[in-house]
């Protein structure tokens, strides 16, 4: 045995040499830079700073991945190295405690000392941190991901120097990111405002005027012009930045207040079909959008391998659960009480509280959360000033898409033709063959359907728990007052409006007080016109 | 107009009385004269658990008056009672004085725990009882005049109005919440000492409390049924059935709606006073619109329509949410839920209605 193993174990033997043979040349090359590397980042750990800082120009130069972690804990005084190995660390400092994780070793624990004793910091001085600050901007300026890009640049617009101008003009001609490229150009016409040339400080003056940035701003404020002509020039751009930058936040504001606002009416149309071509005060609608919330997060524990995935499933499954939901409500509930509406309120009422503690009893009361999924985080990033997140944004598109589906039951199909006929005249619709008891049930479980749906959009912003429909019932009994009972494109007007009234006055009156002066706002509204925005109009409006 | 005369249709009503004057004797003697290890002794406990009772009963008569015979089913009168709380918790507040923990001859706790150097403008009177009587009055009838004046005028009627009380109660209560309205936000006001120098811990004070609250359900009991019988009741019910119809007859509808909405109002406030020294604490939670819908369903499970029921609904389903959820936690919540499902739907009446639909069969 021991015989027939020897040749093979000599093949390999020589087939290993042969192999290190050929690649000696680039096996030497590697090592003596690897030598050369740590050499550098041994020399970080003594006291000459000359050989420091050929060190840190060694380091960033062949830029392993320890750099960045290492010279940003340097600039900050974190980087430490222990007395006996001279081992570099990174040092965290918490309450009483000092934790020194090794730079090197991946799997080293990292050790938790009360003091620092043992432990030495690398000293830094001005020209250091200033080669190091260099070095870090030219890491992060080459990296792949165009946000560190990006803020490599905001950090170097902060405080721009011409050297940070010099690092930015020879990679400007690879820069594929029209944000990272309109950054380097504000940067560079920065540097230009220093000029002793007037054309090219109105240049200058031109291209920062194109610009959203902060630094833009300061930049032309602090520039002093040598003529009333530039002096002009600088004035205007300095406003038509503002104004520019005042115009985007506008967007926003407006953004964030149809997002809140498509929440308000995806809540209220539910509500709008069942309150308002129904006549019943369901004050169990929350507890159905809650019921779709619950509804997200059992899919979600049922395929935790596909987030992605599972908030797509929830939505049909959102609304077949509450819409059976809402037609068991109605079977059982609400077809004894056509006719009185306040009635229906009081035991909608007693239903809602059963279906809180029924969660209660099934989920526990702890609030759950719903994981976004990562095709929803995120944002779009418009400019500088304009980043539009993307979950509102579906959820505006999302609400849209409910909305125009809804509208095209109404108006398109069977169901809705005998929804509509037997809100306005119940008697003769039954004379005309409309099975009316059916055409209730199913009126209302569309309805909660809906309130289903709109419960998958809310356990995406908030938490899932038993309170959940609660915070929303009066809200979306405001929107389909405020819009007008009956009317679906009313309640869809006044949720957007009162969505982007809410967002409009939140920055100087602040949150709470904002929906204040919202309630304040529809108790007066509804004095004025007491039919809503959009009343119905015709015999069938009468009471 | 005696009090026999308006009382002489009324033999519900008469017994209430009765119960209420038996309630009034037994309950300072099983709790003052019989001894501790009796069993017939009434622990203070009790005593103040029957003292919240009753001002929960003024509650329900209140919303009663206006839902039962004006039709105007208010989910916001939770509100009257929570701003008649706050008058008189902010008396108690002031009578404090020094023995707050932060020991400032003026400001409440809360305001020097906010860093307040001067006592806000409408926190001045309210060291005198007078006064806090009045506001006790004054604040929730003007909330309910200046509202109700809005809503009638412009005929907001039924599922509307219902709706933009609740939106009122919502505001207020949101606004209660905040630090910078000066109520003590989220915490609201207690650690109240005495009342018109009288211990509040004191046993004495409990049952003074008690016969206050006693004596007002009984006072706002008579006033409500003189209103409801007289030609003024009339037009109300007249109102409810058929408004247009009672406009077009020549009567002041808005007029009517509001005076009455305004007197509901200032009993709820009245009976918001008598809660707060009793249970010992006000904070925004009671301006909740599920307070004031709780409130509904007691009105509804006793019988509208009829202010004995809604007494009567108060004490049943209060001492039932005491005793549920106490003994059964978790079936409290199915519980009320069942009960207001099967109420509206087989007892429209109420519990009243019962006895009625038993007299007429027989």
């Amino acid at each position: 045995m021991s015989e027939s193993l020897m040749p093979v174990t000599v093949k390999k033997l020589l087939f290993a040499f042969i192999c290190i043979f050929f690649f000696s040349g680039y096996a030497v090359t590697g090592f003596a830079s690897d030598i050369e590397l740590n050499e550098a980042w041994k020399t970080l750990s003594t006291k000459n700073y000359n050989k420091k800082a050929h060190a840190i120009e060694v380091i960033s130069q062949q830029n392993p991945p320890q750099t960045y972690p290492a010279f940003k804990a340097m600039l900050e005084g974190q980087l430490y190295f222990s007395r006996s190995g001279r081992q570099l660390f990174l040092m965290q400092e918490s309450d009483d405690n000092y934790t020194f994780t090794p730079l090197f070793d991946i799997d080293g624990q990292p050790v938790t000392r009360e003091n620092k004793r043992g432990f030495k910091k690398v000293r830094i001085n001005n020209r250091l941190r200033t080669l190091i600050r260099k070095s870090l901007a030219i890491i992060q300026l080459q990296n792949k991901d165009a946000d560190i890009r990006l803020a490599a640049l905001d950090e170097l617009l902060k405080n721009p120097q011409p050297e940070s101008a010099e690092l930015v003009r020879p990679i400007m001609e690879k820069e594929q990111d029209a944000r990272v490229l309109a950054a380097m150009h504000t940067l560079l016409a920065i540097m230009k405002l220093d000029s002793d040339d007037e054309r090219e400080q109105a240049e200058a003056i031109a291209t920062l005027s194109e610009s959203l940035n902060t630094s833009s701003i300061n930049a032309l404020s602090n520039y002093h012009a040598p003529n009333k002509q530039l002096d002009k020039k600088v004035k205007a751009a300095i406003k038509k930045i503002n104004d520019k930058r005042e115009l985007y936040a506008k967007a926003e504001t407006v953004f964030f207040g149809l997002s809140l606002g498509s929440v308000l009416a995806l809540s209220a149309i539910g509500l709008a079909i069942t309150f308002g071509v129904m006549g019943i005060i369901n004050m169990a609608h929350g507890e159905l959008m809650m019921i779709g919330a619950y509804t997200t997060y059992v899919v979600q524990l049922l395929m935790p391998n596909h987030i992605g995935l599972s908030i797509v499933v929830a939505i049909p499954a959102a609304f077949i659960v509450s819409g059976l939901v809402g037609i068991a409500i109605e079977r059982s509930v609400i077809r004894h009480l056509y006719g009185r509406p306040l009635e229906t309120l009081l035991a909608t009422f007693g239903v809602s509280l059963i279906l809180q503690q029924a969660v209660r009893s099934i989920f526990s009361p702890l609030n759950r959360s719903v994981e976004t999924p990562q095709w929803m985080s995120g944002a779009w990033h418009i400019n500088e000033v304009l980043a539009l997140t993307w979950n509102r944004f579906y959820i505006i598109i999302f609400c849209l898409i409910v909305f125009v589906a809804l509208i095209m039951v109404m108006k398109k199909t069977a169901l809705g033709l005998q929804v509509r006929a037997v809100s306005q005249n119940r008697k003769m619709a039954r004379a005309m063959g409309v099975r009316s008891e059916w055409v209730d049930a199913l009126t209302f479980g569309l309805g909660s359907g809906i309130a289903g749906l709109a419960g998958v959009a809310l356990s995406l912003l908030t938490n899932v728990g038993p309170n959940l429909g609660q915070a929303y019932i009066i809200d979306s009994f405001m929107v389909v007052v405020f819009g007008g009972v009956g009317n679906l494109w009313g309640t869809l007007v006044a949720g957007m409006s009162l969505g982007v009234i809410n967002k409009v006055l939140e920055p100087w009156a602040g949150a709470v007080l904002a929906k204040i002066i919202v309630l304040i706002f529809i108790i007066l509204f509804i004095q004025k016109r007491p039919k809503g925005l959009f009343p119905q109009r015709g015999r069938a409006a009468e009471d | 107009m005696t009090m026999m005369s308006i009382m002489k249709n009324d033999r519900p009503g008469l017994w209430l009385l009765a119960a209420l004057l038996l309630a009034s004797v037994m309950v300072p003697l099983l709790n003052l004269v019989v001894p501790q290890d009796s069993v017939f002794h009434l622990s203070t406990y009790t005593v103040t658990l029957l003292g919240k009772y009753l001002t929960y009963a003024l509650l329900a008569l209140a919303a009663d008056l206006v839902w039962g015979y004006l039709g105007i089913l208010s989910l916001g009168h939770g509100a009257f009672f929570a701003l008649g709380g706050y008058a008189m918790g902010m008396y108690l507040m002031r009578q404090i004085g020094e023995r707050g923990v932060y020991g400032d001859p003026v400001l409440p706790d809360f305001m020097v725990f906010l860093n307040w150097h001067e006592l806000p403008w409408f926190w001045h009177g309210f060291d005198q009882f007078w006064f806090t009587a009045l506001m006790i009055i004054l604040v929730p009838g003007a909330l309910a005049y200046v509202f109700g004046y809005l809503a009638f005028r412009s005929r907001v009627t039924g599922v509307y109005l219902s709706i933009i009380t609740q939106a009122m109660t919502y505001a207020l209560m949101l606004a209660f919440f905040r630090n910078e309205m000066g109520f003590g936000g989220n915490n609201g006001l207690t650690d109240f000492k005495d009342i018109l120098g009288f211990d509040l811990r004191a046993d004495s004070t409990r049952i003074g409390l008690f016969l206050a609250s006693s004596i007002a359900l009984a006072i706002a009991y008579v006033v409500s049924r003189y209103i409801v019988s007289s030609r003024l009741g009339l037009a109300c019910v007249a109102i409810r059935d058929a408004e247009s119809r009672s406009r077009f007859i020549g009567y002041r509808v808005e007029n009517i709606k509001l005076w009455v909405f305004v007197f509901s109002a200032v009993i709820a406030g009245v009976a918001g006073a008598l809660y707060v020294p009793q249970v010992g604490i006000i904070n925004p939670g009671e301006f909740s619109p599920l307070n004031s819908i709780e409130l509904i369903i007691w009105v509804a499970i006793g019988g509208r329509n009829t202010l004995y029921g809604a007494i009567l609904g108060a004490l049943l389903v209060n001492y039932a949410k005491t005793y549920f959820t106490a003994a059964l936690p978790e079936i409290w919540l199915y519980a009320l839920g069942a009960l207001f499902v099967l109420v509206t739907l087989y007892l429209p009446r109420g519990i009243i209605g019962l006895r009625n639909l038993r007299g007429a069969k027989a």
